[in-house]
């Protein structure tokens, strides 16, 4: 393989400053611009970094970014495709190793992928494409100018001579980098914003796609973890005898996080687990419960306003001068992000090195966390991606990662750690329980005079304004105007593990905020449409993409018996409404359909857009209808499926994608569609049976 | 430890291993087969799907004892080359997402048409309703089972192999 140009090997084992353990774990709150200061983007995006062309003709790009579903290996591509004009025929991918010269910081939240590599990726595109096509222009001594390229070839319009990217890749390598290149016009693009198939479809339909857990690596030994059951215990001691009988188990140890059971198989380490006898030292939260939790959520949503994360004219004086006042209480528990493949990892600890498997979202913390926990340097360390079978923002805590270190650090041999679905659902970072107090006053026309919006919930996330912006994300950013407004956070510590969750702070908040605008709309004796329509005339993507629900969904013409309900959301760059459409009836809900628009901006590739508001919209769906994680003794009481099922596909609405057509920058995609469908649900089941539903998950007898 | 002889992808295999081991493991770590996955250990998601004697089997729950004597297919063996019509469907709708729980969607799906060539909305609901797919590719799945059909159909009037 030949890259096209040089890379200095020794630029992978660079490194900069230390990592942002507090940030993978979960609890720290960091501004949000301190990864950048940490890890600032590579001042040149190097094309040898990105690109490699082999003498076969095969392309391979190097992707610095995470894989676990939302298609990012295959959209990536297409950007550096399509301005490379490579054939697609023969693009493959490979993870990038963790570099922060020549990626800058490697993790994927946020729907970012696109968003952040976009304009950087049709550079490399491009700076590579001019140095093939300077390549060739050297070998027939012609100027680069006169040549063009097109699906792997450099082509000379003037002979009809054409040379292979395969064959110029090694004179190309030798060429500096230009300076600058220029992108192609969008309107000539063949492979970014056409529904081009999943690179992956093929492997992760036969089987052969290996995820995290499939890892294997000779005299590997296996391992699976017992973590106190409370949050925050640790362990007092323990008694081994019984597991060490059973057959195939090696050894039995304990690391920071619990006991550790090592064997010959998975199924031996988990059977040696079962007899394992451990004393626990519960800690600070042995009495916590979800019922104490709500009732803090309470007090602290009936306080004063306390940090204020947005204050627009003054709504307490405008409240306190309101004829009449609208309030409301709203609330969400903790979910479960339950990806289908559990937490696990890989890693083998050398005096010299480490190697960790690392099914993650974040790679540079996990290489910076797995040298802190092995006593090596970060340079020492090397991180494999591992393709991953969802993560939904689970796996941006790389709490497994230093576990396995840790284990590996002992057995000196390759180990591999599992978590049960029980440890995963037991030992999650969950998507924070919420309570949210609004207080709202309307004007004469019946628009939004004042509102005051008080938010309860644990800190988590990014830091803004002096407050864990995140926790807020949903409330304090809504497009709506609203000329007295005050989004305050009111803190909640539960001591109970929380973070990042598809959508974060949106997916609970948007509920919140959706479902209200619906009661002052009705209060208004106003068609909820319309009353947005009135809210948003300074905000013309969110009201486009609104207006194009409407119009796909025929808002007001629901068949008989069936009614509708609005939801929509402004969050990762991205413009989405959804209009669900329900039926109630003895008692039971039904959700026969859910209409989304987006504007999402430039859009690389409409199959995996549509995938991916699908699939969003399933996981808000799945926390709108189906379970909650629930607290009794500082435990999770929920344990696997049977007690915290999943949407299947006899409760799948049909959706429907449509897509706002849009030249702006590319948004995300992931994390759009999740927050309004709750809300959407909600306000069509006012719509069917004129009870308002103020708590999460809804449940049939709620309806009744 | 017992040695325990079944039919695998076809083939003749003995295992040695403890007789209350899940099949699953038994694949997994023993035989380096990974494309059945662990998702719950309880048979609630469905992940683990195989073929034993041509029914949809949870392998997370059958110890591998109750397999002697049976013919087991999985993933790995269900076409030599991807090219099931459940497979062939599944690529053309680009039905994964993450992907994980897509080998038990598909031996779910494949067994649903062997005993239903024309499968109903409804048949396809209550044979794949204990598959779960947090990513939501449900939409999907249903349009490629509906395809899946169609193209087993018009690979028997061919003479082929459905």
């Amino acid at each position: 393989m030949t890259s096209i140009m040089k890379v200095n090997r020794r630029d992978f084992f660079k490194t900069t400053g230390a990592g942002a353990a507090g940030l993978m774990l979960g609890f720290a709150l960091p501004e949000k611009n301190l990864l950048q200061a940490q890890f600032p983007p590579p001042p040149v995006f190097k094309p040898s970094a990105f690109i490699h062309i082999s003498k076969d003709e095969t392309v391979t790009f190097i992707i610095p970014k995470a894989e676990m579903g939302q298609g990012p290996l295959t959209s990536l591509s297409q950007i550096l495709a399509e301005e490379l004009d490579a054939d697609w025929t023969k693009v493959r991918t490979e993870f990038a190793p963790v570099n922060p010269e020549l990626y800058g910081f490697q993790g994927v939240v946020g729907s970012m992928s696109i968003r952040t590599l976009y304009t950087p990726l049709r550079q490399v595109g491009a700076k590579g494409r001019a140095m093939l096509v300077e390549a060739a222009a050297q070998q027939w001594s012609v100027p680069a100018a006169r040549l063009r390229t097109e699906n792997g070839f450099v082509i000379n319009p003037s002979t009809n001579a054409k040379l292979s990217y395969g064959a110029l890749a090694e004179a190309a390598d030798k060429l500096p980098i230009p300076a600058t290149a220029q992108p192609k016009d969008p309107k000539q693009f063949k492979i970014v914003g056409k529904p081009v198939k999943r690179l992956d479809a093929r492997a992760k339909s036969t089987g052969k796609q290996n995820f995290g857990l499939d890892v294997k690596r000779p005299d590997m030994v296996y391992a699976v973890l017992t973590r106190c059951p409370v949050f925050g215990g640790k362990v007092a001691s323990f008694d081994a005898s019984k597991t060490k009988l059973v057959p195939g188990v090696k050894d039995v140890i304990q690391i920071s996080n619990g006991v550790a059971v090592i064997a010959d198989s998975t199924w031996s380490a988990m059977q040696g687990r079962k007899v394992l006898d451990i004393k626990w030292d519960e800690g600070p939260n042995a009495n916590q419960s979800t019922a104490a939790i709500t009732r803090m959520f309470s007090e602290l949503v009936a306080k004063p306003a306390d940090k204020i994360a947005r204050k627009e004219g003054d709504a307490a004086a405008a409240l306190a001068s309101a004829g009449s006042k609208m309030e409301a209480v709203y609330e969400a528990p903790f979910q479960s992000h339950a990806p289908m493949e559990p937490m696990n990892c890989t890693a083998h600890v050398r005096a010299d090195g480490c190697d960790v498997w690392a099914p993650t979202q974040m790679q540079t913390p996990s290489r910076d966390l797995a040298a802190q926990v092995s006593g090596l340097k970060p340079e020492q360390v090397k991180i494999h991606s591992q393709f991953m079978g969802g993560g939904f923002g689970r796996r941006g805590s790389v709490d497994y990662v230093a576990e396995v270190v840790e284990i590996a650090k002992a057995v000196k041999v390759p180990v591999k750690l599992t978590w049960t679905r029980e440890d995963d659902m037991q030992h999650d970072l969950y998507r924070p329980a919420a309570m949210v107090k609004f207080t709202a006053s309307l004007d004469a026309s019946g628009m939004p005079a004042a509102m005051e919006v008080k938010a309860a919930t644990p800190p988590f996330g990014f830091a803004r304004n002096g407050l864990p912006g995140t926790a807020v994300a949903g409330l304090e950013d809504i497009e709506y105007k609203i000329p007295n407004l005050l989004v305050a956070y009111q803190g909640g510590e539960a001591g109970i593990p929380v973070t990042y969750w598809r959508a974060p702070g949106c997916s609970q908040n948007t509920f919140f905020m959706e479902s209200f605008i619906d009661e002052l709309a009705h209060a208004a004796k106003k068609d909820p449409l319309e009353y947005r329509r009135a809210m948003l005339r300074n905000s013309p993507r969110l009201l486009a993409a609104l207006n194009l629900a409407a119009e796909k969904a025929n808002w007001g013409k629901a068949p008989a018996g069936h009614f509708q309900g609005i939801g929509l959301i402004n969050n990762i760059g991205s413009y989405t409404a959804m209009i669900a459409e329900v039926s109630v009836s003895n008692g039971k809900l039904k959700v026969h359909k859910l209409t989304c628009a987006i504007d999402c901006g430039q859009v690389v590739n409409p199959l995996i857009l549509q995938q991916q508001v699908e699939g969003g919209a399933v996981f808000g769906l799945t926390a709108a209808l189906k379970g909650a994680i629930t607290i009794e003794k500082g435990r999770a009481v929920q344990s696997n499926f049977h007690q915290y099922d999943m949407l299947r596909i006899h409760e799948m609405p049909l959706i429907e994608t449509h897509i706002v057509p849009s030249a702006a920058a590319p948004g995300g995609s992931g994390e759009a569609s999740t927050p309004p469908v709750a809300p959407a649900i909600a306000n069509a089941i006012f719509a069917a049976t004129a009870k308002r539903l103020r708590k999460l998950p809804i449940r049939d007898a709620d309806l009744a | 430890m017992a040695s325990i002889k079944f039919t695998l992808n076809g083939k003749p295999q003995t295992v040695e291993a403890v007789p209350e081991m899940p099949l699953l493991w038994v694949l997994r770590d023993t035989l380096n087969m990974t494309g059945t996955k662990f998702g719950c250990g309880m048979a609630l998601c469905g992940a683990c799907t195989v073929h034993i004697n041509g029914d949809a089997v949870r392998s997370c729950i059958t110890p591998i004892q109750n397999v002697a004597g049976k013919t087991v297919t999985t993933i790995e063996g269900l076409s030599a080359d991807g090219s099931h019509p459940v497979q062939q469907a599944w690529v053309e709708h680009d039905v994964p997402q993450c992907g994980y729980c897509q080998s038990g969607q598909i031996m779910s799906a494949a067994s649903l048409l062997s005993k239903k060539t024309q499968p109903t909305d409804a048949d396809i609901d209550e044979a794949m309703r204990g598959n779960i797919c947090r990513c939501g590719t449900y939409g999907h799945i249903r349009t490629a089972i509906h395809r899946a059909a169609e193209l087993a159909t018009v690979a028997k009037a061919q003479g082929g192999k459905a």
